[in-house]
């Protein structure tokens, strides 16, 4: 650890763990500290940070937060579908579900500000309250006023707040024709190659030594650098080729520290695994059978092992988990399941007549795209995604028949999907990634 | 030990003095703590006051226009006039009831329930049925005079960012207030805030009328030593400090801070883009969050340091950040729009322009197949870097959409020369005149 974090107002012990968390990010999470200052001041009123994908910036605000336990609220504007979504996840967080309960039908900002402005009147902020926006570039789609309110949120709710937007458009695209508040800018720089090295290496396995695992990665580098600097694609392409890399060290052929052996016998590989996995053209599945064919053509035939089971890639499993729960629980409780902070509501609430019927029975319903992300980024919780290759991926779960795809000739440009695998199987996935589905479904409440 | 003690006392007193400082110097940048006075703008209050004066006094109605730049104090001034207004006038009895309105309220109708509210009318309104906006409003108004004294006062509405009214249908919130501060119905004063010079142009011409082409311009035109004298009065401690020593050594540290000549020289290059108080202010709070107890006085390096994260170009750290594969692709798209004057380009042409380059080359370290060069694309795409040109429909093929260029000649050769370990033969293929 280079530099340690420092700040008057929090223990040492808690910065250092802050500092911990964030390997290559001190100087990032330092400047923010400095910026927030004592938590009774008043902060700048708007943050905006931006920098590639991965590069940290929800991880470090995350960290922060939490860690210094500063009341904050986090909202995804990929999940907030409607801003009545994003206006009750900001008071819910900042003043529990009453407050949440007193917008009207179909908000404006104008309530919202009303309704904030009536809780801070009671519970004023001890402490500055950070609203935290991710994909902050989505807001430039909605009302056109809620970009600019937000940025003078201070000003117009008379609290001590402040707005800090996240996103990997520069700031000057968000900017409206007549100008706004305009917020402190700050850049996330990308990792370097030896920070990633780093930060990957950390994720070593551990029946191997750090330094084997730290070849690993650096041999995985050299072949994906050049393509893809995404730590979150990084770090998954390492997990899925990793079995690979040890299985001469298995079959006892070389040793650990022999890495020129092992690079020869990796590289091509994951040369290959680019054109594929990396694309996201192909599920993991056919990838290993791929895999399979040709070392059956060459000779070297392998024993039936795990490969039985469908392997699919990280997020299209959970595209696939969400798309299971868009197709077997009715779109009216999705807010309950998947809002962060809803309140207990109890199944009767939802229940309507002729409802008795368990989906399970009738079978799975079509949905829509933009149901089916909202669904995806609130499972898949901080883990996520970039939004391209999601596209290639649902498309590639439609190939596999595992989605099918409901055409509706009236309407070309927004295509319904149901899901096509049993129930069975989807514990099955939801077990890989330790997600347990049930909880999740409507019908088993 | 003793005097271990009284170090410890100082350090502790020293401490909270500092406290103090950042949470002074806070409210004023971040949290844009009224002035005691409208400082540089003095005329300008006048006038208003004046004009509200005849209001709250003569029950004279009146509308007035308050048009400036972003952050150079519109809400500052009405504030203070609407202030003063509350407190203290010659006779105190004759105070105003002041309503904003502001970019919350979308719509009209959104804006005559806030009006509603801010009257405390809601419950006299109850469930009534009003056949129109007008009736509306005369109904307020009429409601205010019969009440108790207090509530019969004159009423001020301060309508912030004015313009976006003039976008509301029918412009009837405008029309409608215009409307009553020409007429007798009730003593109103309607301050319109903008930052449009051409506001006028955006009125209906019924609506236009009726305004009483009143307006106050807050465009000032500064030279850089009352600038210079702007950033030390931001900077500086207020005479009602706790610690009045303290205070003076602070701001002698200030006096001593502007008087740098590579202060002057950062200063002098802020000044050139913009002299507002918000920029200032800005720029002032990077500087105050790198000082600290243990670094307790703002040094001419935190002010370059604040300069230089103020003024750091967007796109090239975010060019800095592509990988080889897409900067490449930037390369190409720049040769195509030196050879074809800025017309949009399509994947296919960018590909082939980029395989021209690497068939030049022996080694074949760039060769990606047309897949990977896809994904690398739609992210340059994502990151709005390049755009697809409007109109070129969904419909196409991707590889045959027609894009643009969203960077300039100067920030891809400056994003070359701060890229990590750029490979000299990509460097060389840039600045190459043609492709
Ligand atoms: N410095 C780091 N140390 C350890 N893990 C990190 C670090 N930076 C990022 N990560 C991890 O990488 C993943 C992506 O990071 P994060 O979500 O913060 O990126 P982001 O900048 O918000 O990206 P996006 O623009 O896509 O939202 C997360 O799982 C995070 O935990
Ligand atoms: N004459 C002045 N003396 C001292 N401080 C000032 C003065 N004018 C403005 N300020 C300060 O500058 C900041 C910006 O001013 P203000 O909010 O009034 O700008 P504005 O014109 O309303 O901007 P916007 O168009 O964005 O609403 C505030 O913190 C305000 O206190
Ligand atoms: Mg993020
Ligand atoms: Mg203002």
């Amino acid at each position: 650890m280079t530099t340690v974090l420092q700040h008057p107002a929090y223990e040492e012990e808690r910065l250092q763990r802050v500092a911990e968390q964030l390997p290559c990010r001190e100087l990032q999470a330092g400047m923010l500290l400095s910026l927030m200052g004592e938590p009774q001041h008043y902060s700048y009123p708007s943050i905006f940070i931006y920098g590639h994908r991965a590069s940290g910036k929800s991880h470090v605000m995350h960290v922060l937060l939490k860690e210094l336990e500063l009341p904050h609220a986090t909202v995804s504007c990929v999940e907030c579908i409607s801003v009545t979504l994003l206006f009750e996840q900001v008071l819910l967080s900042f003043f529990g579900c009453d407050a949440a309960s007193l917008l009207p039908r179909s908000p404006s900002l104008s309530d919202f500000v009303r309704v904030y402005r009536q809780q801070c009147s009671h519970s004023p902020a001890k402490e500055t309250r950070y609203i935290v926006m991710e994909k902050a570039e989505l807001l430039r789609d909605t009302d056109a006023n809620l970009l600019p309110a937000l940025l003078r949120l201070q000003e117009l709710v008379e609290d001590n707040v402040t707005v800090i937007l996240l996103s990997e458009i520069v700031w000057d695209k968000f900017r409206p024709n007549t100008g706004c508040f305009e917020p402190l800018v700050l850049n996330f720089p990308d990792y370097s190659k030896g920070e990633l090295q780093q930060i990957l290496s950390q994720d070593r396995h551990p029946s191997y030594s750090a330094e084997f695992y730290s070849s690993y990665i650096n041999i995985l580098l050299g072949v994906f650098y050049s393509v893809c600097r995404d730590l979150r694609e990084l770090r998954h392409l390492a997990a899925l080729n990793f079995s690979k890399f040890c299985e001469p060290l298995a079959e006892g052929k070389v040793k650990e520290t022999d890495t020129h052996k092992l690079w020869r016998n990796i590289e091509p590989h994951l040369k290959r695994a680019m054109q594929t996995v990396y694309l996201r053209e192909v599920s993991s599945l056919q990838w290993e059978q791929m895999q399979q064919m040709e070392e059956k053509e060459t000779g070297a035939l392998r024993g039936l092992s795990a490969h039985t089971h469908v392997e699919l890639p990280y997020y299209s499993k959970f595209l696939l988990i969400a798309a299971y729960l868009a197709s077997y629980n009715p779109a009216r409780t999705d807010k309950r399941f998947f809002l962060k902070h809803h309140g207990k509501i109890r199944k009767t609430k939802f229940l309507k007549k002729n409802e008795k019927t368990s989906n399970h029975l009738l079978g799975p319903k079509p949905f829509a795209l933009d149901r089916l992300l909202a669904i995806f980024y609130s499972v898949v919780d901080s883990r996520i995604a970039p939004t391209a290759s999601i596209f290639s991926q649902i498309s590639s779960l439609v190939t596999l028949q595992l989605l099918t795809q409901v055409s509706h000739d009236d309407q070309l440009d927004a295509p319904k999907y149901k899901c096509a695998v049993s129930m069975d199987f989807i514990c099955a996935i939801s077990r890989t990634v330790n997600f347990d589905i049930v909880k999740y479904l409507y019908d088993f409440l | 030990m003793t005097t271990g003690y009284t170090a410890f006392l100082l350090l502790c007193v020293f401490i909270r003095l500092h406290f103090q400082v950042q949470k002074i110097l806070r409210e004023r940048f971040c949290h844009q703590k009224l002035p005691e006075k409208p400082e540089g703008v003095e005329a300008q209050h006048k006038h208003l006051l004046e004009l509200l004066k005849r209001t709250a006094i003569h029950g004279e109605s009146n509308s007035v226009l308050i048009v400036g730049p972003r952050g150079a104090g519109k809400t500052m001034v009405s504030l203070h006039s609407g202030l003063k207004m509350g407190l203290c006038v010659e006779m105190p009895e004759k105070k105003m009831n002041c309503i904003e309105v502001c970019l919350l309220q979308t719509d009209d109708r959104i804006a005559l329930k806030e009006i509603t509210r801010q009257l405390h009318l809601e419950n006299a309104v109850g469930d009534k049925v009003f056949g129109s906006f007008a009736e509306n409003l005369a109904f307020l108004l009429e409601a205010l005079k019969k009440g108790d004294r207090s509530s019969s006062r004159p009423v001020l509405f301060v309508l912030d960012e004015f313009d976006l009214f003039a976008h509301h249908k029918n412009q009837t919130l405008l029309y409608n207030l215009f409307d009553v501060s020409q007429s007798a119905q009730a003593p109103v004063a309607v301050v319109g805030l903008t930052c449009r010079l051409d506001v006028l142009e955006l009125l209906e011409k019924r609506v236009k009328s009726r305004f009483s082409h009143r307006q106050i311009h807050l465009l000032s035109s500064l030279t850089f030593s009352q600038y210079l004298e702007r950033v030390r009065a931001q900077l500086s401690l207020p005479g009602s400090f706790p610690d009045s020593k303290f205070a003076q050594d602070w701001n002698g540290g200030i006096e001593t801070l502007c008087e740098d000549k590579s202060v002057e020289e950062v200063l002098q290059r802020h000044f050139n883009s913009s002299t507002d108080f918000r920029s200032i202010q800005m720029l002032l709070m990077l500087c105050l969050s790198r000082v600290s107890v243990a670094k307790p006085t703002i040094k001419p390096a935190d002010l370059l340091e604040a300069s230089r994260l103020c003024l750091s170009d967007a796109k090239a750290n975010m060019l800095h950040g592509l990988s080889i594969l897409e900067l490449c692709l930037i390369i190409a798209m720049k040769h195509l729009n030196d050879v074809y004057e800025g017309e949009p380009f399509n994947l296919q042409m960018v590909h082939n322009e980029f395989k021209k380059f690497l068939h030049r080359k022996s080694n074949s370290m760039y060769n990606f197949d047309q897949p990977v060069i896809m994904k690398a694309f739609e992210h340059l795409q994502q990151l709005e870097l390049i755009r697809p040109v409007d109109g070129s429909s969904a419909k196409t093929q991707r590889e045959y959409q027609l894009m643009r260029l969203m960077l300039d000649h100067s920030q891809i050769m400056e994003a070359l020369q701060k890229y990590p370990q750029c490979p000299t033969d990509v460097k060389q293929w840039a600045m190459s005149a043609f492709g």
